[in-house]
């Protein structure tokens, strides 16, 4: 089948649904002529024009604002924001408007808008252009998160958000933009809050997130030569949170590592182990192990932020800790 | 002037419903028969019913905290609202919203808003989808003065400006943010000046004159559906009663509170649609009336209605 990296996978995805939908449009800081920061939205504008491919000035409050008032009156926007860190000075529109309107209204709004936003450090861009703060979001009644890993799962999951009727944070990891994958060219979809095997195995279960899909399969491919048999669950959708499929690989393998390139503490792998003790307590022979980033900004030099970054040693060391 | 007969009719029983609504408010509020937060518009009445007047139920409001005045004007129903406060499952938002977030997306209202300044960005996306849309649309944004110093003010003026959206930036300026007076908020004596950072036309009108306010909008949203942009007008009003019911006030003194009932917009209307000719004191007796019975309508409704189920808690969170 055809390869697409994930950027193109995206890029593809937003292409069709626009062709599909002319309430579908794009908005966000240089996604125009400059097809955006990381050249998710390069093209568009030639084939939909500056009307639905809509360069903001630096506005990310309005960006989202705007968004979220095109949606409640019946428009469909993919709004980008360049670093998942500028989403700090749009949390208000994004918490307190977007996420709630629907209840707060007594179920009478539809609010169907993505909100696009690259995460990840591994470029030495510092504390504020590096950090994954998927679980912020995981943690908003109203909203869903979506954080794929491989390109095909791009493609599919952010055709499922733009056509979802709730606003949808899509959180794409910066340093996998590259990675390519078999891809179909007609247009399919990847349902939100499904989980994917993306190896069976049968001693030990990893859950793992975006980037760190790819160290936890590297991590599986060692061990396997040492007689380790991994499985690999990659939640996709971290709310609503696939439980089904992690509680029936943990009852198969009966041990857990989490693993996410977000701070460790009170990180999206928090809620799944806790769900995990909730639920398959009985099946577990060890205490579920998380990896992930220490509780420090992400840190510039090249030498810190290896450090930093959760590798594959760290998640070889988790593993052998509770097969031991 | 001439502004029709009828839709002087509808400014002044609109007016008496908004001011009959939030005297009834309190006193519930009062009596603990309507919950939590509630910020009354007694005073402010003019503004909302002048920009209102000038709509059509397919254009958009984005309220306030104090927004009940906004919704009974853009024909938001009274036994829905009153219901709302009660907590009632058959409130507009079946109890899940209150005072804060009543909203009615059919009428084009687009909620109260319990965040000061949260409402400008949503104008602007309603504005945008008019103009995505190719309608002729618009969008009044009501917002008060210390709104105006929040950053989302800036951020979707400029948004408004550089793209034309049909938005009239519609500021209600009671001089207080909660205690602040605005002079100790701002460097600048009106809100409207702030309007020509953005090149767009700002107005200051007398707030407390419905036809003032009405004649002013009338301009704005002409410019706004034929594509020339947005428009910010301040409309200079006062609130008689605190911030929210509840409020002690201290910050201004009684003699302030006594010179604005002066300038009452209720009575002010009334001289001027009698010297009109419009209406006669037993013309506007029976509006009073009229005006007093569906408030009680409103308050039985509401304390008719059932309450919500505990488990409807769950429902409303997702599409």
């Amino acid at each position: 089948m055809r390869k697409l990296t994930i950027r193109a996978a995206i890029n593809e995805a937003l292409r069709q649904e626009m062709r599909r939908d002319p309430n579908v449009y794009v908005i966000g800081e240089d996604v125009g002529i400059f097809g955006g920061c990381f050249g998710v939205t390069a093209g568009l504008i030639d084939e939909f024009g500056p009307e639905r491919v809509v360069d903001t000035p630096i506005t990310e409050s309005a960006i989202v604002g705007n968004s979220l008032g095109a949606a409640a009156t019946g428009l469909r926007p993919v709004a980008e924001i360049m670093f998942m860190d500028f989403v700090g000075v749009t949390m208000d529109q994004i918490f307190n408007q977007a996420a709630k309107m629907r209840y707060m209204f007594g179920g009478k709004a539809k609010i169907p808008m993505v909100i696009r936003m690259a995460c990840g450090a591994g470029g030495s861009a510092a504390a504020q252009h590096s950090q994954s703060l998927e679980a912020w979001f995981m943690h908003v009644p109203g909203l869903k998160v979506v954080a794929p890993s491989t390109a095909y799962d791009a493609k599919g999951l952010l055709i499922s958000s733009i056509r979802d009727d709730n606003p949808v944070i899509f959180v794409e990891h910066k340093f996998i933009y590259d990675i390519e994958g078999e891809v179909p060219e007609e247009i399919y979809t990847v349902p939100l809050g499904k989980a994917d095997v993306k190896r069976e195995g049968d001693d030990v279960t990893v859950v793992a997130t975006m980037a760190m899909v790819y160290k936890a399969l590297e991590a599986a491919e060692e061990l396997a030569k040492e007689g380790i048999s991994v499985e690999v669950v990659d939640p996709r959708t971290l709310q609503p949170l696939d439980n089904e499929t992690i509680i029936n690989s943990v009852k198969k393998t009966h041990k857990v590592v989490v693993v996410h390139e977000a701070v460790k503490f009170a990180g999206p792998g928090a809620e799944i182990a806790a769900m995990i003790a909730e639920e398959a307590f009985d099946y577990l022979d060890a205490p579920v192990k998380r990896v992930g980033a220490p509780f420090t900004p992400v840190p510039f030099s090249p030498v810190l932020e290896q450090a930093y970054i959760p590798s594959t040693e760290k998640i070889i060391a988790a593993i052998k800790e509770v097969v031991a | 002037m001439a502004v029709e007969k009828e839709k002087l009719q509808w400014m002044y029983k609109n007016m008496l419903t908004i001011r009959n609504f939030e005297e009834k408010v309190a006193e519930l509020f009062a009596a603990g028969k309507c919950y939590g937060f509630v910020h009354l518009y007694v005073g402010e009445e003019a503004v909302a019913t002048g920009v209102c007047a000038n709509l059509r139920k397919e254009d958009y409001i984005t309220s306030t905290h104090r927004g009940h005045g906004h919704l009974i004007s853009k024909g938001g129903d009274l036994k829905l609202m009153m219901a709302e406060l009660f907590g009632r499952r058959t409130g507009y938002c079946k109890g899940k919203g209150g005072s804060m977030h009543i909203a009615d997306v059919e009428l084009g209202i687009l909620g109260a808003n319990g965040i000061v300044g949260g409402g400008f960005p949503i104008a602007v996306g309603a504005g945008f989808t008019a103009k995505y849309k190719g309608t002729d649309h618009v969008v009044a944004c009501f917002f008060g003065d210390g709104a105006s110093n929040q950053g989302t003010f800036h951020e979707a003026l400029n948004m408004a400006s550089i793209w034309k959206l049909p938005v009239i930036f519609v500021n209600e300026n009671n001089l207080y943010g909660i205690s602040l007076s605005q002079k100790k908020s701002m460097n600048v004596p009106d809100v409207a000046a702030r309007a020509a950072a953005y090149n767009i036309p700002g107005l200051v009108v007398d707030g407390n004159d419905v036809l003032a306010v009405y004649e002013a909008v009338q301009e704005a949203v002409k410019r706004a559906r034929s594509g020339e942009g947005p428009t910010l007008i301040e409309c200079k009003t006062y609130r008689y009663r605190g911030h929210f019911e509840g409020d002690p006030t201290v910050y201004r003194s009684d003699e302030e509170v006594e010179e604005w009932r002066k300038k009452d917009p209720i009575p002010r209307f009334e001289a001027t649609l009698s010297q009109m000719g419009i209406m006669t004191e037993e013309q506007m007796e029976k509006i009073r009336l009229e005006v007093s019975e569906m408030i009680e309508e409103a308050v039985k409704f509401a304390e008719e209605s059932p309450w919500p189920s505990p488990e409807e808690v769950l429902e409303d969170v997702y599409a």
